[in-house]
C-alpha cells in the first residue's frame, strides 16, 4: 500500500508541473504545437532524451537482459549513443532551418512539400499513426506490468491470490493524467513535464540500482550469482550473433523519422541548442541503460522466470529487494521514463491530425475547433491504443523492435529530402510503398511464425531489409525519373555551385 | 580533406569499434564487477560522447538554404 501511495503522489505532482507550465501558454497554435521556438539546450535535453526513453529502455532492456545477457546493451544503447546524435545533428538542425524558413510543424507538411506530392502526404499519415500505436503500447502495457508487479498484494485475485494493481487500472490513469496536461498546454507542457520526469528517473533509477545492489550482498555477489547459476548472461557467445548484434545498427535510426522527435527539433531556440544533446545523449543512455543491463543479468541468479514473463523482471527485482517506499518511488520513476515519452507521441498524433488532415484540407478551420479536432482524434488514437494494450501481447523489447525498424525504414526518405537534390516524387513514394511493404512481410512471417523467438532473415536484423529495400527504391526510381523543377528546389537547397 | 570527411572517416571507425568480436566469449569482470563486454560499450559511449563534441566543433551543419535566402510564410 505504501508504494502505491508514493505512486499516487508522484502523478498528483506531475499532473502539478504540466498544468503549471500553462502560465506560459500564449494561446496561439505556434505555441501550443512548437512552444514558439523558445526551448533552450538543457530543455532540449531533457526533453529529446525523455522521449526517447520509453518502457523499451527500462523494462524492456532489464527483460531481454535476462534473456540475451549483457550483448543487449551494445545491441542497442550503444549504437543508439552513436546514432541518435547523428540523427539529432544531421537531420534536426537542417529541419530546424527549413521549418523556421518555411512554417513547418509536422514531418508530412515538409516531406509533401519538398516532394511536391499529395499521395506522399496521404500515403504517410496512416503508416506513421499505425507505427506510432505499438509505441504507445509498449509504454502503457511497461506501465501496467510494473506496478502491478510491485503492488501486489494490495488486492486479491477472485481465487484468494494476492494481486497487484491491475494494469487496466494503471493504463487508464496515466493516459488520464498524460492527456490532461498535454490537451491543456500543448508541448510546453510536454516538455515541462518531461524535464521534470527525466531528472526523476535518472535520480531514482541510481538511488535503486544502489539499494538492490545492497540487497544482493554487493556487486562482487550478484555476479557470482549468476556466474553460477546462469554463466551463459555475462558474454555473447551462443546467445547474440556478430551479424545480429552489427546490423541492429539499423534499428536507432528511427529517430530520424519519429514524429514526436521531430516536433521536439522544431522547439528549439537556435541551431546551437541542439549541441548539449549531441554530445550529452549517449552518456544519459549509458547512465540508464548499464544499471538496467545489470539488473537483468543480475536476475539471472536470482529469479526462475520463463523467458516469456521477462516483461516483469524488473518489477519483481525492485519489489523483491528495496523497501515499500523504494518501490514506490522507482516505480514512479519508471512511469516517469513511459510517460514521458506517451506525452511527445500524443502531441504528435494531434499535430499530425490538425495540420496533416484538418488545416490541409481546409485551411480556415477556426483555430478552436482545430485544436478540439486534434484532441478528438489523440483520444479516438489513445482509446484504441488502451483497449489493444488490455490483451496479452509479445515481448515490450520485441514489440518495440518493430517499431522501431518500420520507422527506421523512412529515415532514408527524410536524408534524400534533406541532402540529395536529384531524390524525386515518385522515388519518395517508391520507397515508402517497397520499404513499408517489407517491413510488413517480415512481421506477418515473425507474428505467424510457428517456433518463437526473434525473426533474423539469414542472421540480420530485420530492420536492414527495410533500410536496404527503401535506400534501393528511392536511388532506382529517382535516377530513372525526371530531376525536380530547379526553382522548386532553391527552397530547400542552396544553388548549385553556391 | 574537409573537417567534415575526417569526423566521417572517425565516425565510421567508431561504428567498426562497436563489433567487439574479440570479447565475444569473455565471461571476465572488470574489476570483480563489470561484465567485459557490458564494459568495453560503456566506455564506448563516453567515447562516442566525446567524438560528438568534436563534431560539433568542426563539422556542425549549416542552413541548407544560406542565410541568404528570403523567409516565407506557411506552405
Amino acid at each position: 500500500m505504501t508504494a502505491l501511495l508514493v505512486i499516487v503522489a508522484y502523478l498528483a505532482v506531475l499532473l502539478g508541473v504540466g498544468l503549471a507550465s500553462t502560465r506560459f501558454f500564449q494561446g496561439t497554435g505556434s505555441d501550443f504545437f512548437l512552444a514558439s521556438h523558445s526551448i533552450g539546450p538543457v530543455l532540449l535535453l531533457l526533453s529529446l532524451f525523455g522521449t526517447t526513453m520509453t518502457a523499451f529502455a527500462l523494462v524492456g532492456s532489464t527483460g531481454e537482459a535476462y534473456v540475451s545477457g549483457v550483448g543487449t546493451y551494445g545491441l542497442m544503447a550503444s549504437w543508439s549513443g552513436a546514432i541518435h546524435p547523428l540523427m539529432f545533428a544531421f537531420l534536426g538542425v537542417p529541419i530546424w532551418h527549413l521549418g523556421r524558413r518555411h512554417g513547418y510543424v509536422t514531418q508530412i507538411q515538409y516531406l509533401r512539400d519538398r516532394f511536391q506530392s499529395e499521395a506522399l502526404g496521404w500515403l504517410l499519415f496512416p503508416i506513421l499513426v499505425l507505427l506510432v500505436v505499438p509505441y504507445l503500447l509498449i509504454g502503457i502495457q511497461g506501465a501496467g506490468i510494473t506496478v502491478a508487479a510491485v503492488t501486489k498484494g494490495v488486492t486479491t485475485t477472485a481465487a484468494g491470490a494476492p494481486a497487484g494493481v491491475p494494469p487496466w487500472l494503471t493504463g487508464l490513469v496515466i493516459c488520464g493524467v498524460v492527456l490532461a496536461y498535454v490537451g491543456a498546454g500543448g508541448i510546453r507542457a510536454a516538455a515541462w513535464a518531461n524535464a521534470f520526469q527525466t531528472g526523476v528517473f535518472l535520480v531514482v533509477a541510481m538511488i535503486a540500482f544502489v539499494a538492490i545492489v545492497q540487497a544482493l550482498g554487493g556487486p562482487e555477489a550478484a555476479a557470482a550469482a549468476t556466474a553460477a547459476k546462469r554463466p551463459e548472461l555475462l558474454a555473447r557467445e551462443g546467445l547474440i550473433e556478430p551479424l545480429h548484434f552489427l546490423t541492429y545498427a539499423f534499428v536507432p535510426l528511427s529517430v530520424g523519422t519519429f514524429p514526436h522527435i521531430f516536433q521536439h527539433w522544431l522547439t528549439a531556440r537556435s541551431p546551437d541548442a541542439f549541441k548539449l544533446s549531441v554530445v550529452a545523449h549517449p552518456l544519459l543512455i549509458a547512465v540508464v541503460w548499464v544499471p538496467c543491463v545489470l539488473i537483468g543479468v543480475w536476475a539471472g541468479g536470482q529469479l526462475d522466470l520463463p523467458p516469456e514473463q521477462a516483461n516483469k523482471v524488473l518489477g519483481i527485482m525492485v519489489a523483491r529487494f528495496t523497501s515499500p517506499v523504494m518501490s514506490g518511488v522507482l516505480t514512479a520513476g519508471i512511469l516517469a521514463a513511459i510517460m514521458s515519452s506517451l506525452d511527445s507521441q500524443f502531441l504528435a498524433l494531434g499535430s499530425m491530425f490538425t495540420h496533416d488532415v484538418v488545416l490541409h484540407r481546409d485551411a480556415d478551420v477556426a483555430p478552436a475547433r482545430q485544436v478540439w479536432l486534434g484532441r478528438v482524434f489523440v483520444v479516438a488514437v489513445v482509446a484504441v491504443t488502451y483497449v489493444l494494450s488490455l490483451f496479452e501481447s509479445r515481448s515490450v523489447f520485441d514489440l518495440g523492435v518493430w517499431c522501431f525498424s518500420g520507422f527506421a525504414g523512412l529515415t532514408p526518405v527524410m536524408f534524400a529530402a534533406v541532402y540529395w537534390r536529384r531524390a524525386t516524387r515518385a522515388g519518395a513514394l517508391a520507397a515508402v510503398l517497397v520499404g513499408g511493404a517489407a517491413w510488413l512481410a517480415m512481421f506477418v512471417a515473425d507474428a505467424t511464425a510457428e517456433v518463437p523467438g526473434e525473426l533474423l532473415p539469414l542472421g540480420l536484423a530485420p530492420a536492414t531489409y527495410v533500410v536496404l529495400a527503401t535506400t534501393l527504391a528511392l536511388g532506382v526510381v529517382s535516377l530513372v525519373t525526371a530531376p525536380p523543377d530547379e526553382a522548386h528546389l532553391r527552397r530547400f537547397f542552396r544553388p548549385v555551385g553556391a | 580533406m574537409t573537417p567534415r570527411r575526417v569526423m566521417l572517416a572517425v565516425f565510421l571507425v567508431l561504428a567498426v569499434l562497436h563489433q567487439d568480436v574479440w570479447l565475444w566469449d569473455d565471461r571476465s569482470l572488470w574489476f570483480g564487477v563489470l561484465p567485459a563486454g557490458l564494459g568495453y560499450h560503456a566506455a564506448y559511449s563516453v567515447v562516442a560522447a566525446l567524438v560528438w563534441a568534436v563534431i560539433t566543433r568542426v563539422a556542425w551543419p549549416e542552413d541548407p538554404v544560406g542565410p541568404a535566402a528570403p523567409p516565407e510564410g506557411t506552405p
